[in-house]
């Protein structure tokens, strides 16, 4: 913590002029690596999958609504909606496997620390409650702003709804598509659950998505219109020390800072990022527009 | 002595006398069939001319003016007759002054009294008087039968009765929406031309097939509301089982059969579910997706339930409607109770109904409930948990993180402000 002091005073909300120290815009500027590639890429397949699915989705949950037979028709009816359902839970299960199984590579084969605890974890800790707290307290101006390490709660949070989602959306869709076998040893009321918690989970996923996890991680001032490091992996030093200052700080008093410098991202990189990221966004809206339409259209 | 003899209500009668008049009349195709029969009908025919001379005089003595068919009467109607359709339709032995009685010499009365056919045709004359076509002025006899001296016999496929010919014959008037619309008629027509049974008059010829006349009878067409209809409710059964003896069978066993019967017209009959006239084949796609909401006109409580299932879903999106509807599990005509052995529905049944389409259906499977309703906490109360749970948790989640980014969000832009519109170029 020691020559990265400069900055702490920069990230007060006293109104500093956060730039006044590093122009921006130099030549120089530096980039940090926050994600893998095959983090990114799990994020688009993801991110993907799950457009389809709500896309797919929706239409059968709010049947009766005007747009989703408009939908299905353009499609190709019921059976092309659902198996284009089929075919994106297939990738998405496929995804959330591969994450499982790269999580275990990195625990058990690579040794890898710092995934189940520590500042680095994905695991929720006390100083996440406490950032929870300390967060609230500062959007009503009770307190100052909280630093956040590698991954802070929302994100962490983000993480495990969607982990969360993944594994009750698909055993219940899962239980569906193949019934008979799950019947087997699942009592004959969980066939009638299995729909409820499927549709139920899924609206949740689908307007946390859409409106949360858009608003927070793209959305928010900070951000807007979008945070690139997902698509790029990298961020700028000022990104860097802003957003995720206790992480940035603690790399430096490591000396570990400099072997996470990367290039800056490929121009054209970039901007094809952005085509793809702002089409999910509104996607995304649209489909956010259309789930609020059918659940209170509908209820 | 002919002329009394045709003057007899009986259309046999007058038929069979036809034949043999029609001997004498060259324009006959059947002439060489009867001549064939030896000696015996030559000698029939013989006996019959001489009796018959007096009235061929006079057809012809009428055809000498009238079979100019541009002939008309002083207002204009046309009084001309063509003599070779009049001498092949069912008419064409009489004589012409045996319908019109007021003529008895030549030159006639520029006025002359109205046929009635009522005089031979007693009996559907009767029927005609009981019946919604009462009016003689708005409905005679040629409305529908044509002109008199072109009618031909119902089984002649040049009669407008023809059963292929009838649709069009009523439709003549019914197709019209603005009588339609004056006697408070729905227009028919057309969705009835577009029916299963439309189809199979008009495209398909079947001679068998539905027609008007077929549930609404001919001359004594009585309103739906009249008991004695064979349109009104409680009749409707029979009135199709005429044809559809197998499936009134059936009906007639299950639930709905029973309560029509026992008087409870609230129960549905045949055009409940099929609709009277837009008949549709039952196995078509629109016909599965339109009469599932029509039981559940009914069955309100049991169609809600239905709605929240995936089998209802998936319907609705269209192109898929393989999915079960109300009959596919309870049965079309024979619907009996739950309790009932011989149910679909039944217990010890379901395995079987629901692997029609399920194949691998085992006990447990079968024990879905496919009207459960997880909105009641007594019915359904592990449903009613899981829904409550889950609910629970999509609005705490969602109401904490609404507020939770709302609020960061205008904190946010209130930070943006103070450090000035320089810092949003930092992100591009």
């Amino acid at each position: 913590m020691t020559d990265d002091t400069p900055i702490v005073p920069a990230e007060q909300p006293e109104g500093q002029p956060l730039t006044s120290g590093q122009p921006q815009a130099s030549a120089k500027e530096k980039y940090y690596v926050r994600f893998t590639l095959a983090q990114r890429y799990l994020h688009v397949v993801l991110f993907s999958s799950f457009l389809g699915l709500a896309a797919t989705g929706l239409p059968m949950r709010f049947s009766d609504n005007v747009s989703a037979r408009f939908f299905a028709r353009i499609v190709g009816g019921f059976g092309a909606i659902l198996f284009f359902h089929k075919f994106c839970a297939v990738v998405l299960t496929l995804a959330f496997l591969y994450h499982l199984k790269d999580i275990a590579a990195r625990a058990l084969v690579h040794r890898e620390k710092g995934i189940f605890w520590g500042p680095t974890s994905m695991v929720p800790n006390w100083k996440d409650v406490q950032d929870i707290v300390g967060h609230l307290r500062w959007f009503v101006g009770l307190g100052p702003k909280p630093q956040f390490e590698r991954y802070a709660y929302w994100e962490k949070f983000d993480y495990w709804a969607v982990f969360w989602g993944m594994i009750v959306i698909g055993f219940s869709g899962y239980a569906m598509w193949f019934a008979p076998f799950f019947a087997r040893f699942l009592p004959g009321w969980a066939l009638n659950a299995v729909l409820v918690i499927h549709g139920e989970e899924a609206l949740l996923a689908i307007l946390f998505i859409f409106s949360i996890h858009f608003v927070n991680t793209h959305l928010r001032p900070d951000s807007f219109p979008m945070d690139m490091v997902i698509f790029t992996g990298k961020e700028t030093d000022e990104e860097f020390r802003k957003k995720r200052t206790l992480e940035y700080m603690r790399l430096a008093a490591q000396g570990k800072l400099e072997a996470r410098v990367g290039d800056k991202p490929v121009y054209w990189w970039e901007n094809f990022a952005r085509v793809i990221g702002f089409t999910a966004i509104l996607i995304g809206l649209v489909l956010l527009v259309l789930t609020l339409i059918g659940y209170f259209g509908t209820a | 002595m002919f002329g009394s003899l045709f003057s007899l209500p009986e259309v046999a009668c007058i038929a069979g006398k036809r034949q043999a008049t029609q001997v004498y009349l060259p324009s006959d195709d059947s002439q060489r069939s009867v001549s064939g029969r030896g000696t015996l009908a030559a000698v029939l025919a013989v006996v019959l001319l001489l009796g018959f001379s007096s009235m061929l005089r006079a057809q012809t003595d009428c055809l000498g003016c009238h079979a100019d068919k541009t002939m008309q009467d002083a207002a204009g109607n046309s009084v001309g007759v063509d003599a070779d359709t009049f001498h092949a339709s069912i008419h064409g032995s009489l004589s012409c002054t045996d319908c019109h009685t007021s003529i008895k010499q030549y030159p006639h009365p520029d006025h002359i009294v109205a046929v009635k056919c009522e005089t031979c045709h007693t009996e559907q004359a009767k029927g005609i008087t009981g019946s919604v076509h009462a009016s003689a002025s708005a409905h005679p006899c040629t409305s529908c039968h044509g002109d008199a001296h072109t009618i031909f016999p119902k089984s002649d496929a040049r009669s407008a009765v023809y059963p292929l010919n009838i649709p069009r014959t009523c439709g003549n008037c019914h197709s019209d929406p603005a009588l339609a619309k004056k006697y408070g008629l729905q227009n028919v027509f057309s969705v009835y031309m577009d029916s299963i049974h439309g189809y199979a008059v008009s495209k398909e010829g079947l001679l068998v097939a539905a027609n008007c006349m077929s549930c609404h009878g001919s001359h004594n067409i009585l309103s739906h509301k009249d008991p004695k209809s064979p349109t009104y409710k409680a009749n409707i059964p029979n009135t199709c089982g005429t044809c559809h003896g197998g499936v009134m069978a059936e009906y007639t066993t299950g639930v709905h059969g029973k309560a029509v019967a026992g008087g409870n017209l609230n129960a549905p009959v045949c055009s409940d579910c099929h609709t009277a006239h837009a008949i549709l084949q039952p196995t078509l796609a629109d016909f599965r997706m339109q009469s599932t909401p029509i039981c559940g006109s009914c069955h309100k409580g049991r169609f809600a339930t239905y709605q929240d299932t995936f089998h209802s879903q998936l319907g609705l999106l269209g192109g898929y409607v393989e999915t079960a509807r109300c009959w596919d599990c309870h049965g079309a005509h024979n619907i009996l109770p739950e309790s009932d052995p011989n149910s679909p529905v039944n217990p010890a049944n379901l395995i079987k109904t629901c692997g029609r389409c399920h194949a691998d259906a085992n006990a447990s499977f079968v024990k879905y409930q496919p009207h459960a309703n997880p909105r009641n906490r007594k019915l359904n109360p592990a449903l009613y948990f899981t829904r409550f749970f889950m609910n629970l948790l999509l609005w705490s989640v969602l109401g904490f993180f609404s507020l939770h980014t709302l609020l960061w969000f205008i904190r946010a832009k209130r930070e943006q402000g103070k450090r000035g519109p320089a810092e949003g170029e930092n992100h591009d």
